[in-house]
């Protein structure tokens, strides 16, 4: 049984507290009924995954610049666990070079975002991102072949 | 002997609901009239059960029936795309019309009331999905591809799968093949 109804359940680690707060905007804004868990840092967001029993979350939004445990250290620590493969992580830097992208999805990204300086632009990427992901979770497409660039 | 009564069917219609959802081990939250919120998926015999316990007392669920519909919608779709050689040059909405026996206008609504995307939408990004899937597979050229998916040329296919995924073909092809490398050595 497909569950429409069902919230999405969205992550999102920023040590920025404005980036959270432009974030969590964008997401209140969005259609779709939707949860989602704030992380200050790498470290409290891999406390929080770790948690036994947890249920897989849909999406998690994650810099990639942050102090400590770095948005790559997570990525590679969410993806060398095999309970968090129907998990999208969406990376979102301020870099658009073709070689930090590839070398993300390579590390197990499914999005790259490059950050948009302006608000209403952030809000449409943010849309598109949660959107397609949607398609992914909901109609059984493959993940392993899930990249999405914007 | 006559009772006169009277009755708040909302009321009645809330406290049915209340007593089958539990009934039936079910965790829920109550919405606004029409709608409840379960938690988590019900197994199927479960959902099955509760769907004749409400249908006694005249309640039936509507979502079930769309959701059915919409799988059906994306099932012709999925079919259309995947399984024949090449796909069907008559126009989509007439296919999907035959197929499910419903206007084109209404499974347009319908799907895009639950899925948050349009039937065109959907096909694209299905046809990209196989177009992913045979450029990993490596039997067929990006000209051939363009053609069984019905592109009328390899640029038109290009653009489509950037502007799904945000790559290139190629750039795509090249993650796939560093990732399946790492993959290897991490085993």
């Amino acid at each position: 049984m497909i569950s429409h109804k069902d919230p999405i359940h969205i992550l999102l680690a920023d040590d920025d507290e404005d980036d959270r707060n432009f974030f969590s905007e964008a997401i209140a804004e969005l259609k779709m009924s939707n949860r989602v868990t704030l992380f200050k840092d790498g470290k409290e967001l891999m406390e929080y995954l770790n948690q036994p029993e947890i249920k897989t979350p849909h999406i998690l939004f994650l810099d990639l610049n942050m102090p400590g445990k770095t948005g790559f250290d997570c990525l590679k620590e969410i993806r060398t666990n095999s309970k968090f493969k129907e998990l999208s992580i969406a990376i979102y830097s301020t870099s658009s070079s073709e070689k930090d992208i590839e070398e993300t999805f390579v590390g197990g990204a499914n999005i790259y975002i490059k950050k948009p300086n302006d608000f209403s632009k952030l809000k449409k990427v943010i849309k598109d991102v949660v959107n397609i992901n949607w398609q992914f979770h909901s109609s059984g497409l493959n993940k392993e072949t899930f990249f999405f660039s914007i | 002997m006559k009772l006169y009564i009277k009755y708040d069917g909302i009321v009645a219609c809330r406290v049915i609901l209340q007593e089958q959802l539990e009934k039936h081990n079910v965790k829920y939250q109550l919405l606004d009239l029409g709608e409840i919120e379960i938690d988590g998926d019900i197994a199927e015999d479960n959902f099955a059960e509760l769907q004749e316990s409400l249908n006694h007392y005249g309640i039936s669920i509507l979502n079930n029936q769309k959701s059915q519909l919409i799988q059906r919608i994306k099932d012709a779709i999925v079919e259309m795309v995947y399984e024949r050689d090449k796909l069907p040059t008559t126009t989509i909405s007439h296919y999907l019309s035959e197929k499910l026996n419903f206007s084109y206008g209404y499974i347009a609504n319908i799907f895009s009331e639950y899925t948050f995307t349009s039937i065109e939408n959907f096909i694209i990004i299905q046809k990209i999905e196989r177009a992913k899937k045979l450029i990993v597979e490596e039997e067929l050229t990006l000209t051939e591809i363009s053609y069984k998916l019905n592109y009328s040329s390899v640029a038109h296919l290009s653009s489509q799968f950037k502007k799904v995924t945000g790559l290139t073909p190629s750039m795509f092809k090249r993650i796939v093949d560093k990732r399946r490398l790492l993959v290897n050595q991490v085993e």
